[in-house]
């Protein structure tokens, strides 16, 4: 797909029977194709045997529509849904130590406090802090504790789950609805007069 | 004797899934299901020199039937020989079924002798993949493989079989073959779309791919019905008549002018089963720049991933161009017809002797009946460009992966799929040279029907043509005239009789005699070398910027 549109985010859940390589299967495939996974988590569902994996991928709509189509096919999928074409909602959860003098401790833990974090660690010259949220929230607590030193952090990748309840899911999450993002620009006019259809 | 183990129960699912013939090579980590083998009479072994020629043996029954092919191999150096077909496979959706043998499952991860992760190995090139870690869960891999295999658009799975599995007491039960789905239908929305857009069309095109094989009566009828010249692409050829007038040709890179003009004028392009190779469409930006795109495909991946389509259609070739029948009235103008003349009437005959006389005078023998199979490079295009196939599944070739050594030993599985039926298998000097040792297996089983031709230009071709165009005549290791075998005493040390011709006046009587001879059997065609295949798209143009006849300048050079 040679589409000329911006790169952007993508936010894209797969759940996928827990079966050895999966994991494997789906990334080699991005890989491949050149698409770079900018995070990733994995773990266990409500339902035994399946696990869900959460990627954020960085392309254009109409790169991000293809790898969906070819992770589809994958056997071990059950299904792929793509959080652009849907309300969701998503978190990252972060562990960052920062540095800190006496001089230096009451603005830090003030600080923390305003973003929710939670102290998971206490040292003679340093606190580890536990934040939760979207990741605006996520990227804004670190640039804050920035300015103290940062002596290390490590962010689980993003998690999401569509609002509301599986009723409300659109067809189309299932691929049997319309699906958008298939043209490049040149041809998008005289492709919205016919429509896409599968 | 062995008792019921996994290696029987592989075989008798095998059988219960309807196998009968297996192609394959033996190694210590698979011995315990080649010692099953004794047991099960009722499945065919054919054993080849080398496991690609195996896989490609495999590959070759498979499209010739539409069935699914079976190979064999052992761990390690066995496993890894079969990655080239299986690519190969997965490229041009081919139904494939590869069971390999692995070292016991205690000692896999240890780098044990001959060992390989050959399932880590083959992720990318199978549609899917498998470790069996009991006997008896083997049946159920075995058959969910099958039908992986066969449903939606073909690929090969791979199922590896560590050998403490295959010979671990047999317990289970072996399950019927899962019924196919019942193939898809089209929307009936985007039908609705595609006939309206159908309907307005002034310059209509259908392009049919390899997915249309089995779709070839439905979509004879249909271009007939709404009378739409109709283009087939190299792994297409063969799902439309070409006698018929509608025809016209190949398209891409070495496409007939016909093709590759009328795709550039067109209005409304209606591609089934195809999808949109790099050396189908040229530059992708100036492929059909006036048509609106309607794309029928099984994989919905496939749509929209190289061209955009306007109507994307996912649904089975036959069911949607049965569909599409819907109130057809006849859409050829007479001045589309006019121009398609036109153009058709552009295509040059072969002249003096060379490299697409002797594919011309060859190709001009066959039957409908006749499978032709081809290798890789200047050979398999003239082939392509000057056969002309009545019938589906007759024409071997492999294009996505463009796999030398292919011909040959495909030509063999699709002769062992009916004795009656000649496989001939046109192949240059190069690439035969990759897999020449399945004469073997030819002379094992007295394999009678397959009818080899080598069109020995005593260069690899193919490069020596780009080369020529575009790199200044810069002749890099391309010359194999110092080193070549003497084919027909290659051949004769297996057993097979060869004819050679060296100029037109010969080829008549060489043709005749080689096709007569009632065993398989060898014509070597030697040529002159300084012979390109045109028209040519070069790469990374656009197909109206086709090269369309020999430039003169080599036509001189050629007659030196
Ligand atoms: C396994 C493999 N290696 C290399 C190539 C690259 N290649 C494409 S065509 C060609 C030349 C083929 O020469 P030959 O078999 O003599 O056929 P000709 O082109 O002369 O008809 C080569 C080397 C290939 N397609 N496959």
């Amino acid at each position: 797909m040679t589409a000329e549109h911006p790169s952007q985010d993508h936010l894209i859940s797969v759940l996928v029977r827990d079966e050895p390589r999966v994991l494997t299967r789906i990334t080699e495939l991005f890989g491949r194709r050149g698409y770079n996974i900018k995070s990733l988590s994995v773990g266990a569902t409500e339902a035994p045997g399946v696990s869900r994996m959460t990627f954020v991928v960085g392309g254009s709509k109409g790169i991000v529509e293809q790898a969906i189509r070819q992770v589809e096919k994958l056997h071990d999928i059950i299904k792929v849904i793509d959080h652009g074409l849907e309300k969701f909602v998503d978190r990252e959860l972060v562990l960052v130590k920062v540095r800190i003098t006496p001089e230096t401790r009451v603005e830090v833990r003030q600080i923390a406090e305003d973003f929710r974090a939670r102290i998971v660690d206490v040292g003679r010259h340093a606190l580890t802090f536990e934040a939760t949220g979207d990741e605006g929230k996520i990227t804004a607590f670190i640039e804050q504790m920035r300015p103290f030193g940062i002596i290390e952090t490590m962010r689980t990748g993003r998690v999401a789950l569509t609002r509301g309840s599986n009723a409300d899911i659109p067809s189309h999450v299932y691929h049997d609805g319309q699906t958008q993002a298939l043209e490049p620009q040149a041809r998008e006019q005289q492709a919205r007069e016919v429509g896409n259809l599968f | 004797m062995t008792g019921f183990n996994g290696a029987r129960a592989l075989w008798a699912t095998l059988a219960a899934h309807g196998v009968g013939t297996v192609f394959g090579y033996p190694g210590g980590a698979i011995m315990p299901v080649y010692d099953a083998l004794t047991f099960h009479p009722e499945v065919r072994h054919i054993l080849a020199r080398h496991e690609q020629g195996a896989i490609h043996a495999a590959e070759g029954w498979a499209k010739a039937t539409g069935q699914l092919g079976v190979v064999l191999a052992t761990s390690g150096p066995g496993a890894t020989n079969l990655v080239t077909g299986l690519a190969d496979a997965m490229m041009d959706s081919i139904p494939l079924l590869a069971i390999t043998g692995n070292v016991a499952q205690h000692l896999i991860g240890t780098d044990a002798f001959q060992e390989a992760d050959i399932t880590g190995i083959t992720l990318p090139v199978t549609k899917h993949n498998y470790v069996v870690r009991s006997a008896d869960a083997l049946p159920g891999i075995i058959a969910e493989a099958i039908f992986i295999a066969r449903s939606g658009r073909p690929g090969p799975v791979l199922v590896d079989i560590p050998k403490d599995v295959q010979l671990a007491a047999f317990g289970g039960m072996i399950p019927d073959p899962h019924a196919r789905p019942a193939p898809l239908a089209p929307r009936a929305d985007a039908v609705e779309r595609a006939l309206e857009v159908l309907r307005a069309a002034r310059k209509p095109v259908l392009m049919v791919g390899g997915g249309s094989q089995d779709a070839s009566a439905d979509i004879t009828a249909l271009a007939r019905a709404w009378q739409i010249p109709t283009i087939t692409t190299l792994m297409g050829l063969g799902a439309f008549p070409a006698s018929d007038p509608l025809w016209l040709g190949m398209p891409g890179m070495h496409g007939s002018v016909a093709a590759n003009r009328a795709i550039s004028e067109a209005d409304v392009l209606l591609g089934i089963g195809l999808r949109f190779d790099d050396r189908v469409t040229g530059r992708v930006n100036g492929f059909a720049p006036n048509a609106r795109i309607i794309h029928v495909d099984i994989d919905a991946a496939e749509i929209g991933k190289i061209v955009t389509a306007h109507l994307p259609v996912r649904g089975d070739a036959a069911l949607t161009a049965r569909a599409l029948m819907d109130g057809a009235t006849p859409l050829l103008s007479h001045e589309w017809r006019a121009q398609i003349e036109d153009w058709k009437g552009r295509n040059t005959p072969p002249r003096a002797w060379g490299a697409a006389y002797g594919v011309k005078a060859i190709t001009d023998r066959l039957a409908p009946d006749d499978i032709l199979s081809t290798d890789v490079g200047q050979h398999q295009m003239l082939a392509a460009q000057l056969a002309r196939f009545e019938k589906p599944r007759r024409w071997l070739t492999s294009g996505g992966l463009g796999t030398m050594g292919f011909g040959f030993p495909a030509a063999i599985g699709a002769a062992l799929t009916q004795p009656d039926v000649r496989s001939v298998v046109i192949a240059g000097d190069g690439g035969f040279q990759m897999t020449a040792q399945e004469f073997a297996t030819l002379t094992k089983y007295d394999v009678r029907n397959v009818k080899i031709a080598i069109i020995n230009n005593s260069f690899l071709g193919m490069v020596r043509q780009w080369q020529e165009l575009f790199h200044e005549r810069r002749y890099s290791e391309v010359y194999l005239g110092d080193s070549n075998p003497d084919f027909l005493k290659l051949a004769d040390a297996y057993g097979i009789r060869g004819y050679r011709a060296s100029n037109a006046d010969e080829l008549p009587g060489a043709i005749d005699a080689w096709l007569a001879d009632p065993r398989s059997s060898l014509l070597e065609v030697v040529v002159p070398n300084e012979h390109g295949v045109f028209p040519m798209v070069p790469a990374g143009a656009a197909l109206h910027e086709m090269i369309e006849t020999e430039p003169q300048r080599q036509q001189e050079g050629a007659t030196k």
